[in-house]
């Protein structure tokens, strides 16, 4: 291949956190300029690559020219592309985003911050890119140690988060190894395209069956899907803000590609329905996750932890749908890793804004918010409104794609439970809007004069504009639905089902 | 060339432009409503011509699904709609600056710029081509209302609001939404066609179960027991609950109805089927109960809230019927509601600004001393009774022709028997405004007629009710022309 | 079936060395006590890569007649397989890596709440 551009997305942020580390030593000042830059080279080398795959198929890339079964080989489909592009571009307007609100929340380690920061994006990145199977475990512990260390920056209630999260994430990546281990000692190989054309002789073995079982379970536990969701929320919480909103949209769903490259890409979708046939069993557990997810958000008092429950929610859906066996639901999971990215990202982007003016989230803050923050809160508006799912933000088209794949399903309580968090979403959100018009939701005589002549008080520039380009982003997404699905996700299901 | 999303974004635009002039230039702000309301009716003038030949002028934006596109039409029925809801935004917003200046209400631009959204969405779910499109339309016009209903922002509103808001789009994204979805499973499209999307292999229980989640689903239009929103929303300034509430919002839900019943179903399905009765029915029951309700209500607004369901499932029980004069008289019916409400709820504004008055029990002898807001309501109230000469005579007569085409006596004995009921709760208002004796009457000389600008409207629209009676030719043009030709 | 389990004695060792530090990990309250686990856990699996590359009578997997190794055909049996020394090379670091994290992590706690168990930690946080 002639083009390095695949392998140059990963090595930017890979290299840019040496010169973090070095440079930012002397000059801390320096650390954001050069995350920044080396996100913005990954960002173009991704968009370039999702060209290339958009018109000329899925490309390979053999790190040092070792040719597939011995060296490491990166595979770009139509799968991961567009969640390259996702990821990086998330992560560069998330470094953007949080210049000042690092500034302030960890005035004395920016560099540390930094470097840590774009290694985490060189760990998803490479997650998302690798066609070897134990390749993705080392990246995954890159990806979940700098995530570790990112949240754990905030000291207080954090660390004990952070501890928890770190055995969760420890016990996930272990169940991963040792369910590639099983798939080694059957197939001798990790490369996942040897991988499969091997194991399509194999789908009567005990081991192959164990090992699936096992990286399976591991990827749930590393996205917090129910009931291994405990670790999320106070670890999402209690983080600095600009590491929730990096993570918090990023790290669930590059879990779910994972998931979902090993159901359709190592395995089969024959293998998985058809042979094992228990998905209907997951379906079922992903309607309890939407279900708890959305309750949990709803008992809270703390807007951000109450996103945290909706991104439990979310996870609910996309396994539920990835695992309802047929193309409509698993159209819908693929569509919506990108547009619950987006989501996510907007949301804690916007309730990062909000920390960034109060310092705190509890709801009773959001008294007259909408005077005092208009662009904060219009960017909430649109992601709230795309978490509902409001035509035409890309949140209703991914609902929709669920629902169909539902009903073609027959699974009735999985699209009732998809209504039900819609519904809830809603619930929450006019709560706030409630709250920002009325005043506290305890005090029985609002008065609306109250206030009326609060000042605007903005959060900076540079974390509104972020934060509503991806608020843009959302409608572009949903206007742009029916391209995304039949360029980058109808080949994709066409090529597994 | 004259566009149906040109003529959504020129209210799009007013808005835009609301918001920019602000609170303190108030006459600037205010003419942007006017200047985008006489745009717009032009516009939509220019447009009759074609639709009155028999072209349908068809407009595809963007391809979302396969098969759905967010997509326009200029059909006779969405243009009698369309026309509707911006003919009477320009009276109401005259209306709107003589209630809500002499009351000095706060956050005027955000009322303003937010009516100018709602009749934007409203003309969208007009023009809708298909089911997706008018969705859209129909949830952007929910959101954009709340903060019109919200306005006071007290502890009335929040009730108000809340409920607005958990009816709204609990019933649409519980039972529409699933609806829509089933039916473009089962058929791969939504867009409306006078056959019906379903050709034949539906089974009769899914037919009804689409047809009981549609119903309920667009809850805009009061089915009962989806109404209760529609009287605690008479929370808003009377301005919002004229145009919103007796025009826009549920006129859009039983629009949305009559679109799915003639679109998706056909008429030929449901006069074929069962589907009918059980339509009848639902609305039947909701007619005669809102109207027994109305009877016992002492506030004006919410009388006159309850008297609305009751007038929806007139026209959503035209439509069931499943007779081609039955739609057309329920397409009418939509427009000759929509005049006679909306003269009663500015006359129950100009009275409130006037007097500062809620109650019907407050209101006797006020005749004297408000001569030409009582003639209105009389007006208005005959209208919507259906009594001659006014335009509610006309769409009610065709709806009994409606239903002894299609045989179902027992609907036309349902019209009567409310029609003497609406009766019944409008006359003794008007009867005791003006016919009292001097020492019962509870105003004596202080009391004035409301300024012009909250006098004129009344006025006008009620003449508009008389005019009806005489010059409905085009408007029933149109409805001939939606349903059979 | 006895015999089967007495042919892979290694895996039902390995597996009970991974049970003890799953529950470790899941059931102790004493934070170091996790961590310990967690080290257990990680170690049995690298057990596993191990004797899953193991033969017997093999050697380390490095080429005896390096210098003129064209000469000889090199005989698979002769060695251990490479691949899953140098896979769980890496998963060592790996393991480090986590261990010292989470050490630190529970440094911090301590530091914080002058207690490492996670029951009295968490009583004290809610207050």
């Amino acid at each position: 291949m002639s083009t390095q551009a695949p392998v140059l997305m990963i090595i930017a942020p890979l290299i840019a956190s040496i010169f973090i580390t070095l440079i930012g030593w002397f000059r801390p000042k320096f650390s954001h300029p050069i995350a920044v830059i080396s996100l913005l080279i990954s960002s173009i080398a991704s968009i370039q690559v999702f060209q290339m795959v958009l018109s000329n198929g899925p490309q390979q890339y053999f790190l040092g020219n070792w040719p597939a079964p011995f060296g490491i080989e990166y595979v770009i489909d139509h799968l991961n592309s567009l969640l390259l592009v996702t990821i990086s571009v998330v992560a560069t307007l998330v470094a953007l985003y949080a210049k000042r609100s690092v500034e302030k929340e960890l005035p004395d380690k920016l560099a540390n911050y930094y470097t840590l920061f774009v290694l985490l994006v060189t760990g998803l990145l490479g997650i998302s890119i690798t066609g070897d199977a134990f390749n993705l475990y080392v990246l995954l512990e890159i990806a979940a140690l700098t995530s570790y260390a990112l949240i754990a920056f905030a000291k207080g209630r954090s660390l004990m988060a952070t501890f928890n999260y770190v055995m969760m994430g420890s016990i996930g990546a272990c169940f991963y190894l040792l369910g590639v281990g099983y798939l080694f000692i059957k197939t001798g190989t990790l490369n996942m395209t040897n991988l499969s054309q091997i194991l399509v002789s194999l789908h009567m073995s005990q081991a192959v069956l164990v090992g699936f079982v096992l990286i399976i379970l591991g990827m749930w536990v590393k996205m917090a899907f129910f009931p291994v969701h405990g670790w999320l929320s106070n670890a999402y919480t209690y983080a600095p803000t600009a590491s929730t909103c990096l993570i918090a949209p990023l790290m669930t769903k590059v879990s779910v590609y994972v998931m979902i490259r090993v159901m359709t890409s190592v395995f089969s979708t024959e293998y998985v329905f058809n042979h094992l046939s228990w998905h209907l069993v997951v379906v079922a557990m992903a309607s309890v996750a939407i279900l708890v997810g959305s309750m949990m958000a709803l008992s809270q008092r703390d807007l951000k932890k109450c996103m945290t429950y909706l991104v439990v929610a979310e996870i609910g859906y996309m396994v539920g749908g990835a695992w309802l066996g047929n193309p409509a639901g698993m159209t819908g999971a693929t569509y919506h890793i990108i547009a619950d990215a987006a989501m996510t990202a907007c949301l804690f982007m916007a309730v990062g804004c909000i920390i960034y003016k109060h310092g705190h989230t509890s709801l009773d803050t959001m008294k007259g918010i909408f005077r005092k923050m208009p662009l904060t809160m219009l960017g909430f508006v649109v992601g709230m409104l795309s978490m509902i799912g409001v035509p035409p933000t890309c949140g209703f088209f991914s609902k929709w794609y669920l629902i169909s794949g539902a009903i073609e399903a027959g699974q009735w309580h999985f699209m009732l439970a998809l209504l039900f968090s819609s519904l809830v979403n809603a619930i929450i959100f006019f709560r706030i809007i409630e709250i920002g018009f009325f005043g506290s939701l305890g005090s029985e005589t609002p008065d609306p004069h109250e206030h009326q002549d609060v000042a605007v008080k903005e959060a900076p520039l540079s974390m509104v504009l972020p934060m509503l380009v991806v608020a843009g982003a959302l409608i572009g997404i949903g206007i742009y639905t029916s391209d995304i699905i039949s360029l980058v996700i109808q080949p994709l299901i066409s090529a597994t089902f | 060339m004259w566009h149906p999303v040109l003529i959504l974004s020129i209210a799009l635009a007013a808005a835009f432009l609301i918001l920019l002039t602000g609170e303190r230039r108030e006459n600037l702000r205010e003419s942007w409503t006017f200047i985008a309301g006489g745009i717009m009716l032009y516009g939509l003038f220019q447009l009759l011509p074609g639709v009155l030949n028999g072209q349908i002028l068809r407009h595809s934006v963007l391809n979302v699904f396969p098969n759905v596109d967010i997509a326009f039409w200029v059909d006779p029925f969405g243009l009698l709609f369309a026309f509707i809801a911006v003919g009477l935004w320009i009276p109401t917003s005259l209306y709107s600056i003589g209630y809500m200046r002499p009351l000095k209400e706060h956050a005027q631009t955000r009322y303003f710029a937010c009516f100018a959204i709602a009749i934007s969405a409203t003309v969208g779910v007009a023009f809708s081509a298909n089911l997706f499109t008018l969705y859209l339309f129909y949830e952007l016009l929910s959101l954009s209302t709340y903060p019109l209903v919200a306005h006071h922002q007290d502890a009335q509103a929040r009730e108000g609001s809340r409920k607005y808001l958990t009816y709204l789009l609990g019933t649409s994204i519980g039972l529409a939404l699933p609806a829509m979805i089933l039916v473009y499973g089962l058929t791969g499209t939504l867009t409306f066609s006078e056959m019906g999307v379903f050709g034949g292999g539906i089974s009769a229980g899914l037919q009804v179960s689409l047809l009981l989640l549609f119903l309920f689903g667009f809850a805009k239009s009061g089915l009962m027991p989806f109404h209760s929103w529609l009287p605690g929303a008479m929370v808003a300034p009377t301005p919002v609950s004229a145009l919103l509430h007796a025009v826009a919002v549920v006129k859009v839900g039983v629009f949305s109805v009559l679109r799915v019943l003639t679109g998706i179903f056909g008429i030929d399905l449901l006069a074929g089927s069962h589907l009918s009765t059980i339509a009848c029915i639902i609305a039947s029951i909701t007619l005669i109960t809102a109207s027994l309700i109305a009877l016992t209500q002492d506030s004006l607004k919410r009388r006159l809230a309850f008297s609305t369901v009751g007038q929806l499932a007139y026209i959503i029980l035209g439509c069931s019927v499943a007779s081609i004069v039955g739609v057309q008289a329920s397409m009418l019916h939509i427009a000759m509601h929509a005049f006679g409400k909306i003269t009663l709820f500015f006359c129950a504004g100009a009275i409130f600004v006037a007097t500062g008055k809620k109650y019907i029990s407050q209101m006797v002898g006020l005749g004297k001393q408000m001569p030409w807001t009582m003639l209105a309501f009389f007006i208005g109230s005959l209208s919507v009774i259906g009594l001659p000469p006014t335009g509610g005579f006309i769409s009610k007569w065709y709806l009994i022709m409606g239903a002894l085409d299609a045989d179902k006596v027992w609907v036309v004995v349902v019209y009567l028997v409310s029609s003497i009921l609406n009766a019944a709760y409008f006359l003794p208002i008007v009867y005791r405004a003006f016919f009292c004796s001097d020492e019962d009457s509870q105003y004596k000389d202080e009391v004035k007629e409301a300024p012009l600008p909250a006098l004129i409207p009344p006025l006008l629209t009620a003449s508009g009710c008389l005019l009806l009676f005489y010059y409905h030719d085009t408007l029933f043009k149109l409805a001939q022309l939606a349903v059979g030709g | 079936m006895l015999q089967e389990l007495i042919a892979s004695y290694n895996y039902i060792i390995v597996v009970v060395i991974m049970m003890i530090g799953l529950w470790a990990m899941l059931a102790k309250q004493n934070l170091i006590k996790k961590c310990i686990g967690m080290a257990i856990f990680q170690t049995g699996i690298i057990l596993f890569y191990i004797s899953m590359g193991a033969k017997k009578g093999s050697t380390l997997p490095i080429l005896e007649h390096a210098h003129d190794g064209a000469h000889h055909a090199v005989v698979a049996a002769h060695y251990a397989n490479p691949l899953t020394q140098i896979l769980m090379l890496t998963a060592i670091v790996v393991g480090v890596a986590t261990l010292g994290v989470a050490l630190t992590l529970a440094q911090k706690v301590y530091q914080q709440n002058r207690s490492y168990h996670e029951d009295k930690i968490l009583e004290k946080l809610s207050k």
